[in-house]
């Protein structure tokens, strides 16, 4: 591998101020970082720092995100035999559902990081890391039919509108991903709502509808929870299994990187307000048992990937209670009762975004009150 | 010690950093003449020459004093010759070598015993004979201010920094020292002494039998032994209040002065570090040359040379002096090399406190680290991390954005006077984004020593 290293560092000149191809620096650095940890050393403060940076962050969540993107090739290729009337084998499925969901990736990841690179380039900034999650997400929250134009259009929305125009990974307010899914819905809602879109091909008389389709409609004829929880049910492609998310959960509460007490907070909030609606019982959608919210929709997967972004969440331990806690309720409420719009999470999260400052200011706030009433005491027993 | 727990302050936040090249509890005597007061390590001092090259001195001669606070005066730690001043950019005072005729001469400030005289007559010996800068005080971490009265001192006597020193070891058998800087410093305050002790692992009669001070029991990982915690929750620096606080050799220092009358600069320094080959302390003066401290004791490794610890510590050159304040040197391993996927390989021997390598696995682990970043400089973006390892009723993130933006009431209100550099080094080696975190808490503390005088 010393040969690679070499043919780096006889490159890198040219990349450099006064090389060739200063302009493309920030590409260089990016594909050598990738490649290696720089030999970067600590100049000030402490002289010793931890193995973790951004890339291996990043990674982590990629990982995680890994069964719910293999679930769901498979789920796309299942549901849409099944429309169809027919059983083929596990691996007729997979193909299938690879075809659709593969190019959804390739071009999230090309428009994105394509804009991601150029920006990097033209404020002479290294290549961030977040796209790597954000370029995995958007394919995951997407109906499987989804047009590839709308989502290199969508990409690029949530990239320079949810992302760089706020300086760029670490300043955005809104949860990128969920920009680009919301996008998508507020300017195509033809094709991104409705029963046709949730199962890829599928022939026409089959109903598509997804267990959040049927309950704006009061229809209770819900598939089975074992079905929600495992996913088999229609859905965006990442979303149906509860199962596969619950795996991604585990890796990122075991390694640190997801807030467990955001997850857990979210739980607890959706859960609380369903309850609340089956004491309320007005009609059949407030009837459901509170827990069908866990397993229906883009529940499991808000609070899993999308609540937990560090970024756009609130960031104090106690902010994250609350703000946890509003987006499980707010994620219910507007699921029974928004007419519009059958899915509540996304807007729930996207909500929860924007506050989360606020939260945050409170629970700051209450420690400056602290401090000053501490002085305050302080200065009442000396006198 | 018998341990009553329900005393104990329970530190739970933190991380205690295992790393190879502890030092074996033995010390040596030091063979070196090479000495150097170094003014660059008393924050905010302007210092004015005293001497000029060729000067003969005693311990206890004044090298140089501060500009704007002309009692503060800095001695000579040996008797000897200047023998060179050295200066770096627009001239600034770097280093005043000493060269150590072996004679060992003092000057003679008189040994009297501290609890008959009083306080101005306490303070004037101290600032006299340079035993003074060893006192500091809270907030800004700056010498103490003579014509102030703090509210209580702080002596911490135990160190949880990686490979710190062993106090105990380092007190034995100067009981009597310690007591009398103990009774000289009880002149300084109206309030109290405390003497902040790990409840698991100090046992030094030294310190527990101490009269005249507070016991404090402190439990848990670094930075447990931390002045600025203790502080913290014992009692609490609000807005215009001031704490003072030292060390146990400095406690020492201020003791031998009224026993013996004269400065006796002596140190026990640790020589630690994966990359010396026999860690153990030695027995030297303040301010002893690098060379000598690691002389035939080092490995082929291209290292590093730290005077401090490797989280608060200042690299320094083979031919540099240890700091004032430091106990401890410090030898790890440079990290100025790649690493094929180092980001993405499960790197079982890897240190971080994130569980997202496996070594997390193994608690005892002891590690051989090296300087590299381990990654790119990028905005802060995770969450939760820093409190996991910062101990303080404090908002560190927040608290840190409030300074680079330089909100003054903001800092104020976050806390500001209550940390320190040191206090932020834990934060500053788990961040994923590599924020250089010290720089900004100390760009913080001086903005707002400028802003309060």
């Amino acid at each position: 591998m010393k040969v690679l290293r070499d043919f780096l560092d006889k490159q890198k000149p040219h990349f450099e101020k006064g090389g060739r191809f200063e302009k493309l620096q920030s590409t260089f650095d990016a594909f050598e970082t990738f490649l290696y940890v720089p030999d970067k050393v600590t100049t000030s403060g402490a002289h010793i720092r931890d193995a973790i940076d951004m890339k291996r962050t990043m990674i982590i969540v990629v990982l995680a995100l890994i069964p719910p993107l293999l679930f769901g090739i498979w789920n796309v290729g299942y549901q849409h035999f099944i429309s169809n009337g027919m059983t083929p084998d596990f691996w007729p499925m997979v193909g299938f559902g690879f075809m659709k969901v593969f190019p959804i990736i390739v071009v999230s990841y090309v428009v994105g990081l394509g804009i991601e690179f150029a920006f990097a380039q033209v404020r002479h900034h290294e290549v961030n890391e977040g796209f790597l999650v954000s370029g995995m997400l958007i394919p995951l929250v997407m109906p499987p039919d989804v047009p590839l134009w709308m989502v290199a259009v969508a990409t690029a929305f949530a990239v320079v509108i949810g992302k760089e125009v706020f300086g760029g990974t670490g300043m955005n307010v809104l949860n990128p991903a969920l920009t680009a899914r919301a996008f998508l819905f507020f300017a195509y809602p033809s094709e991104m709502s409705g029963d046709r879109v949730w199962i890829a091909e599928k022939a026409d008389a089959y109903s598509g509808a997804t267990p959040l389709g049927h309950l704006l409609i009061n229809d209770t004829n819900l598939p089975s929870v074992h079905d929600m929880f495992m996913g088999f049910i229609p859905g965006s492609i990442g979303e149906t299994s509860t199962l596969a998310i619950l795996l991604g959960a585990i890796l990122l509460i075991a390694t640190g990187i997801g807030s467990a007490r955001i997850m857990l907070s979210v739980i607890v909030g959706g859960l609380t307000m369903g309850l609340l609606f089956n004491l309320w019982g007005a009609n059949a959608y407030m009837e459901i048992p509170a827990y069908y919210h866990l397993v229906m929709g883009g529940f499991a997967f808000g609070t899993v990937y999308m609540a937990t972004d560090p970024v756009s969440a609130a960031q104090t331990a106690k902010g994250k209670i609350y703000y946890g806690f509003l987006i499980g309720m707010i994620a219910v409420l507007i699921r029974v009762f928004n007419p519009a719009y059958p899915e509540g999470m996304m807007l729930s999260i996207l909500l929860l975004n924007v506050f989360a400052p606020l939260i945050d200011h409170y629970v700051v706030q209450s420690n400056i009150k602290m401090r000053l009433k501490r002085a305050k005491v302080a200065v009442t027993a000396k006198v | 010690m018998k341990v009553d727990m329900s005393t104990v302050t329970k530190i739970k936040k933190g991380l205690n950093i295992n790393m190879i090249g502890e030092a074996e509890k033995t010390i040596k005597d030091l063979v070196t003449d090479q000495f150097a007061i170094k003014p660059t390590d008393f924050i905010g001092v302007f210092p004015k020459l005293k001497v000029n090259e060729g000067d003969t001195v005693k311990a206890g001669s004044p090298l140089f004093i501060d500009k704007y606070r002309d009692n503060i005066v800095f001695t000579s730690p040996v008797s000897g010759k200047v023998k060179e001043i050295k200066r770096g950019p627009k001239r600034i005072l770097l280093e005043v070598k000493i060269e150590a005729d072996g004679k060992n001469e003092a000057i003679d400030f008189k040994a009297e015993n501290p609890a008959k005289l009083n306080r101005e007559e306490v303070i004037k010996k101290l600032l006299d004979s340079g035993v003074w800068p060893m006192i500091r005080q809270r907030p800004y971490s700056v010498i103490a201010n003579p014509n102030d009265k703090p509210k209580s001192i702080f002596i911490s006597t135990f160190d949880t920094a990686p490979l710190a020193p062993d106090n105990d070891l380092i007190v034995h058998g100067n009981g009597e020292a310690f007591q009398a800087g103990i009774d000289a410093l009880s002149k300084l305050t109206d309030g109290k002494i405390h003497l902040n002790v790990d409840a698991n692992a100090t046992h030094s009669k030294v310190f527990t039998n101490s009269k005249g001070v507070q016991i404090n029991q402190f439990a848990g990982p670094h930075p447990a032994g931390n002045v600025g915690v203790q502080i913290n929750k014992i009692d609490p620096i609000n807005k215009g209040d001031v704490v003072w606080y030292c060390y146990p050799q400095d406690v020492l220092a201020i003791g031998r002065l009224f026993l013996t009358g004269k400065f006796d600069a002596t140190r026990v320094v640790a020589i630690t570090g994966s990359e010396i080959k026999k860690p153990a302390y030695v027995k030297t003066k303040i301010g002893a040359a690098v060379e000598a401290l690691v002389k035939d004791n080092t490995t082929d490794v291209f290292k590093r040379l730290i005077s401090g610890n490797v989280l608060t510590g200042t690299k320094v050159e083979l031919d540099g002096y240890l700091s004032f304040y430091h106990t401890q040197l410090t030898a790890i391993p440079e990290g100025n090399y790649h690493e094929m996927f180092g980001w993405a390989l499960p790197g079982f021997d890897k240190f971080s406190l994130s569980r997202s390598f496996p070594s997390f696995l193994f608690k005892n682990k002891k590690y051989k680290l090296d300087t590299n970043y381990h990654g790119g400089e990028r905005a802060l973006v995770m969450t939760g991390i820093y409190e996991k390892v910062f101990p303080f009723d404090i908002y560190p993130m927040q608290l840190l954005k409030a300074i680079i933006v330089e909100d003054i009431d903001l800092m104020e209100n976050l806390g500001i006077y209550e940390v320190d550099e040191e206090d932020f080094a834990l934060c500053e080696v788990v961040d994923t984004s590599k924020t250089n975190m010290q720089v900004i808490v100390r760009k913080g503390l001086d903005l707002m020593r400028k802003e309060m005088s």
